[in-house]
């Protein structure tokens, strides 16, 4: 499982592509959100907002990097070597997963402090729980992007097919996530009885075993 | 056989649909809400559940084709999958329809709604991911883990909706008893599900056999492609 | 003799068609069988299900008595596909040492410093592997291969894409494997080369086996002599 993750993310660091996209990408939507409403403008709340326009731009940044996770290994047809490995299906889903998890951290706090910067917005207040929340939202994207990456890869539009899946399987994450985020940025402290938080991590354990279960199905047929 | 059960199926289907209709028209009180809208209410909750009950068969159909290989199941719950989106299609169109009298706008950003809506867009790229499979035994097992994995989303939703607020009316058939309407609109509402599930089942067993034959012509073709 | 890989009864479908049927099949340790047919008899197939890369949809394939999807089974195996599985932005001496850890090779760097220079890549061990010729290439993935010291070896095509110093390199490994007693399975177009390292052939066409046995001196002498005698003209 390591050894896959690392492979994954050595091989990312070589050229870095998707981490680079990713990047430009998110800053340009937080770019162009700035057109949809004046930031400046004192009757807009921000802070109202933000949640939402991170996740959002997240998930944007999400699909374009998550698209290269099988990609790259159907290349050379590198994942007939990895299925004939003595290592089990679940190890590499999880290894893949936690490669994008890794790949997805990196992107969002970047673009997080970002967002600060453009939006005016506290983003250290509540520092440790935003990452604790970050986190908790970004597992399931990773989990959810591997998993459907190995239904689309061997698809004639596997570039369009993987965010039509993906988008709708996230919402329950997305929305808790973007519901937890704006409340932090609010300056509202995270409570541990929020049902927000339970639905994000029931989320991700239900479907992160799932999607374990399922992936035998998916790989070998 | 086959045939006679199908014809049979429309006729109740037919049927049951015009004996809603008349009691809409004739006996029950319209409503202050408006003229037109409430009728279709019946539909429309019929529409819901014979959508969720095809979802169901759908998942079950896929677990079996994942435990068996059997095609069968695989065209069962292509069928059936397919039908019950096109029900819960319907049900939307109905419901928004609804909507307008009723709370004065198309679509409410209501979470039963919204949750429904992502269950039509779960079940769309079900079938988008069936049409875009050509192998026929990749496409089972792709689309089982897709059914298996989009019906548990949905399960997931519909669980965690109590957190969230709720406008629509609390459903007919219930977790919290009763709903918003009276005993009365019980009859119609069995009726109209009876007449949209045997039209539901109807289509299925034809988009089955639709779906079984490409499968045989798919052999075929194959079988012509090997000499 | 024991057989070394056992094919019981397999049937593989595509939908309702057929690819495989009925195949029954047992290859001895040590043996080294050329698996021949023509484009679409089902060799690909067939060789996946050996290596456990798709599942038969009846029947079973068993190595040394154990089922196929066994990790400790897989351990046993060494597959060469179509494509040459080599990750474009990992070095050679990368790319090895990733596969000799999925494999639980003992003493990794030893093992990956050998194969890099049993197949003359010592010199580009930290080259990435897209900067590498198309030669170049096919050697790192006959190393790759042999790299765990698989019992049983599966090549698809061997012969069809590699060029002529990686089939030198190919056929000293595969003669080495040979004498030490080890099972090689591969499929082939070229039928001499491939005739002249089998011990046994099978031959596959439309989906069922028509011949399997040894190989016989006709084989070698007149190549076309098997498809006339238990092809279909």
């Amino acid at each position: 499982m390591w050894t896959i993750a690392a492979k994954d993310l050595r091989s990312e660091f070589r050229t870095r592509e998707a981490i680079n996209a990713s990047l430009a990408f998110s800053i340009t939507i937080l770019v162009l959100f700035s057109f949809a409403f004046d930031p400046e403008n004192p009757d807009i709340k921000i802070d109202e907002l933000a949640g939402g326009l991170l996740w959002m731009v997240y998930s944007f940044a999400a699909a374009l990097a998550l698209n290269r996770t099988f990609a790259r290994e159907l290349q050379n047809d590198c994942l007939d070597a990895l299925l004939a490995a003595p290592i089990p299906q679940s190890a590499l889903f999880l290894g893949k997963t936690l490669a994008n998890f890794a790949l997805l951290l990196a992107i969002e706090i970047l673009s997080l402090a970002a967002f600060g910067i453009f939006y005016h917005v506290n983003v250290l207040e509540h520092l440790a729980s935003l990452l604790l929340v970050i986190v908790l939202g970004t597992w399931p994207m990773a989990a959810m992007g591997t998993f459907f990456s190995a239904i689309t890869v061997n698809l004639r539009l596997r570039e369009l097919m993987l965010p039509v899946m993906i988008y709708p399987a996230l919402v329950p994450a997305l929305l808790a996530a973007i519901s937890l985020t704006g409340g932090l940025l609010h300056g509202d402290p995270l409570r541990v009885d929020d049902g927000a938080l339970k639905i994000l991590v029931s989320f991700d354990i239900i479907f992160t075993s799932v999607a374990v279960i399922l992936i035998d199905f998916v790989l070998v047929g | 056989m086959a045939q006679q059960l199908k014809y049979g199926l429309a006729v109740v289907s037919a049927a049951l649909a015009f004996w809603v209709v008349y009691l809409v028209a004739t006996t029950l009180p319209l409503e202050v809400q408006g003229v037109g809208a409430y009728q279709n209410f019946y539909f429309h909750v019929g529409s819901f559940i014979t959508a969720f009950s095809g979802f169901f068969l759908g998942l079950a159909a896929s677990i079996l084709y994942l435990k068996t290989g059997n095609f069968k199941y695989d065209s069962f719950a292509a069928g059936v999958n397919e039908i019950a989106l096109l029900f819960a299609t319907t049900g939307l169109v109905m419901g928004s329809i609804w909507a307008r009298y009723a709370w004065g706008v198309w679509w409410a950003w209501d979470a039963r709604l919204t949750s429904m809506l992502l269950c039509w867009l779960v079940y769309a790229g079900y079938l988008m991911l069936r049409t875009s499979v050509e192998e026929p035994s990749t496409r089972a097992r792709l689309s089982a883990v897709l059914s298996i994995f989009g019906c548990m989303i949905v399960l997931f939703v519909y669980k965690s909706i109590d957190w969230y607020r709720t406008q629509h009316p609390s459903a007919v058939f219930g977790f919290r008893g009763g709903g918003g309407f009276g005993p009365g609109i019980m009859y119609p509402v069995l009726l109209a599900w009876g007449s949209t599930l045997c039209l539901g089942i109807l289509l299925a067993m034809v988009r089955m056999e639709q779906a079984e034959m490409s499968r045989e012509i798919d052999a075929l073709r194959r079988q012509v492609h090997s000499y | 003799m024991s057989a070394a890989l056992e094919v019981s009864g397999v049937w593989k479908y595509y939908g309702d068609f057929p690819a495989l049927r009925d195949i029954v099949l047992q290859v001895n340790a040590g043996s080294t069988l050329a698996l021949l047919g023509r484009n679409g008899a089902g060799k690909t197939t067939l060789l996946r299900i050996l290596a456990g890369l798709s599942k038969p949809s009846r029947g079973s394939v068993t190595i040394e008595g154990a089922d196929v999807r066994r990790e400790a089974t897989r351990r046993k195996i060494g597959v060469l596909g179509h494509g040459i599985s080599l990750y474009e932005e990992l070095s050679a001496a990368e790319n090895l040492s990733l596969f000799a850890k999925l494999y639980g090779v003992a003493n990794p760097e030893k093992r990956v410093e050998e194969m890099l220079g049993r197949t003359g890549l010592e010199r580009v061990r930290d080259g990435l592997a897209r900067e590498f010729s198309r030669g170049m290439r096919q050697r790192l993935a006959v190393a790759r291969v042999f790299l765990h010291d698989p019992e049983i070896l599966i090549l698809d095509e061997p012969f069809t894409a590699l060029d002529d110093r990686a089939i030198a390199v190919l056929q000293s490994l595969l003669n080495e494997m040979h004498a030490r007693g080890r099972t090689v399975i591969m499929s082939t177009h070229q039928l001499r080369e491939a005739l002249e390292l089998a011990t046994h052939v099978a031959m596959i066409q439309r989906g069922q086996i028509v011949y399997a046995g040894e190989r016989r001196q006709e084989m070698l002498d007149d190549t076309g002599w098997l498809y006339r005698t238990y092809g279909e003209a």
